[in-house]
């Protein structure tokens, strides 16, 4: 276990050694994330400065799930996103190979192999969102809902992540399927929005097929205390079971892989 | 001079064949590049949703339906990836191989995003029967010129999209941060140019939008096909939509000829 925290460590190591090399960027980022922040919020602001409530959404408890989808997003293209790409490369080169060769787990390695230090500006944009709607809504979460609140968030990332991995794994496979994980990116979009807000159908396709709800409605419910015992169960419950599938895809993935290379 | 342009019509319908064959080659990848342009249609189940009831600044539920679905096929009909793959070619140094053909760069970038064209269109027809049957007579213009102007429209739309794009992949040459001036350039699109909201819901960006290119690559077009309105709006719309093609072409070409002097190619 330490051995794999060290090596983690290392790869983060590396990447925010590569990213100060560029320090002209960090001024970059930082403005490209504030004005992303704000495009997503645009939307929200024009819905809500003309209705009060959308299907029993205010906007302080829209803002709480905008904040889980930024921070969520932050994770996603700032660790899942750009390591699963490199190891999309290295499976069409056949460097992958050598990630096979050492003596541990590679989906542990490839899962977190590059990092973009900078969306640590975005994590900081939703926690201020997120501060902002407690102070429009009035009342600070209890300890129990932020727990529960943050426990969640666990859950939605585990949700999130296993999706990638099966979408990874695919690329054993087909080969070249970046634009794969594209469409995954602009399906992951819709969880800005409370689920609530959609027609039925889309509901149901948000919940159960493609469960973005999992991955931030229900856990800004959990934060706003809002969210029944049973929901908990099966948010969690599900996640871990998309953990477990992903493993699963990703073990059949791995003895399906022949090398590109030599 | 003149021999060049021969030279290009001359080229012209291989470099079309190439583009089509270039895109039944990667057809998967090309259907999930089309795929990806969900938004559309998520803010459309959204917005329907808020509009079931009352309807949102004079925007029925119809009303955003007949919207997003013209923006879709809008928006299907005019993108495209010229500054992805300038940006590509100019760090690999492939685009050496490009400057050597006896051809402008330009005509084959164009021709090679003209030929995907049928394709996109095979995508976008559906959708627009879709629209034709489910929004209904209400929402969508019933004028003979006007239907008659949307393809000019269209055109003028995809020719400005590219020209912007071009430059963008022609600043490539100059700087490495291109990638994050494209993102820029699309968060700027999402928002002026209607493709996240009607420009209707928003007013006061409105009337910053009415001055920038964005909203005549997208705009424009979906307002032709969903709203009547007066011989003389349309005449000025597509009057100002050409000049915009004609300003961004031109500083388009000078980007990409200020870029190509000081290019240096590594490998290729």
């Amino acid at each position: 276990m330490t051995k794999y925290l060290r090596l983690l460590a290392i790869q983060m190591r590396i990447s925010i050694a590569s990213a100060i090399a560029y320090r002209a960027n960090f001024i970059i980022e930082g403005v490209m994330s504030a004005a992303w922040l704000g495009l997503t919020l645009f939307p929200l602001v024009v819905l809500y400065d003309e209705r009060k409530s959308v299907n029993g959404w205010d906007l302080p408890s829209a803002l709480i799930v905008m904040a889980y989808f930024t921070a969520l997003r932050a994770l996603l293209e700032g660790i899942v996103s750009p390591s699963l790409t490199a190891l999309v490369e290295k499976i069409r080169d056949g460097s992958f190979d050598y990630v096979l060769l050492k003596p541990i787990d590679a989906q542990v390695v490839v899962s977190a192999s590059r990092y973009e230090p900078w969306k640590l500006f975005d994590f900081a944009g939703a926690i201020a969102i997120a501060v902002y709607a407690f102070v429009k809504r009035g009342y600070a979460p209890s300890g129990g809902e932020l727990a529960l609140g943050l426990g969640m968030f666990v859950a939605g990332t585990i949700a999130m992540y296993s999706l990638w991995i099966v979408c990874a794994a695919a690329s054993f496979w087909v080969g070249r399927l970046d634009n794969l994980m594209f469409l995954l990116g602009a399906i992951f979009d819709t969880a800005r929005w409370p689920i609530a807000v959609f027609p039925g159908a889309w509901r149901f396709v948000f919940t159960f097929v493609i469960p973005v709800a999992v991955m931030t409605t229900f856990p800004a419910m959990a934060l706003l205390g809002t969210l029944d015992a049973r929901t908990i169960a099966a948010t969690v419950g599900g996640a871990l079971l998309m953990l477990v599938l992903s493993r699963l895809v990703w073990r059949a993935a791995i003895r399906n892989y022949t090398s590109a290379s030599s | 001079m003149r021999s060049t342009t021969v030279r290009t019509i001359r080229a012209l319908p291989t470099l079309l064949r190439i583009g089509v064959a270039e895109t039944v080659a990667y057809r998967a990848e090309f259907l999930v590049w089309i795929l990806t342009t969900t938004q559309p249609l998520i803010m459309m189940s959204l917005w329907t949703s808020v509009a079931r009831d009352q309807s949102f600044h004079g925007f029925t539920s119809a009303a955003f339906v007949a919207y997003y679905l013209s923006n879709l096929i809008v928006r299907q009909l005019t993108g495209n990836w010229v500054a992805w793959q300038m940006m590509d070619e100019i760090r690999m140094g492939t685009m050496a191989m490009r400057l050597l053909r006896p051809i402008h760069p330009f005509f084959a970038y164009v021709s090679s995003h003209v030929a995907a064209i049928p394709f996109r269109t095979l995508v976008a027809l559906p959708l627009a029967v879709i629209l034709l049957v489910t929004s209904g007579a209400d929402n969508l213009s019933h004028d003979p010129v006007q239907l008659a102007m949307l393809p000019i429209s269209i055109g003028l739309a995809w020719l400005l999209t590219f020209a912007i794009l071009f430059a963008i992949g022609s600043l490539a040459f100059f700087m490495t941060q291109t990638m994050a001036l494209a993102n820029l350039y699309f968060g700027l699109y999402a928002l002026l140019s209607g493709y996240l909201l009607p420009l209707a819901l928003m007013p006061r960006l409105a009337a910053v939008a009415a001055w920038l290119p964005f909203r005549y690559t997208l705009d424009v077009p979906v307002l032709i096909m969903t709203r009547t309105m007066s011989g003389e709006e349309l005449a000025g719309l597509l009057g100002r939509q050409a000049a915009w093609v004609a300003i961004t072409l031109f500083l388009a070409l000078q980007i990409w000829h200020a870029g190509v002097r000081r290019f240096e190619s590594v490998g290729g």
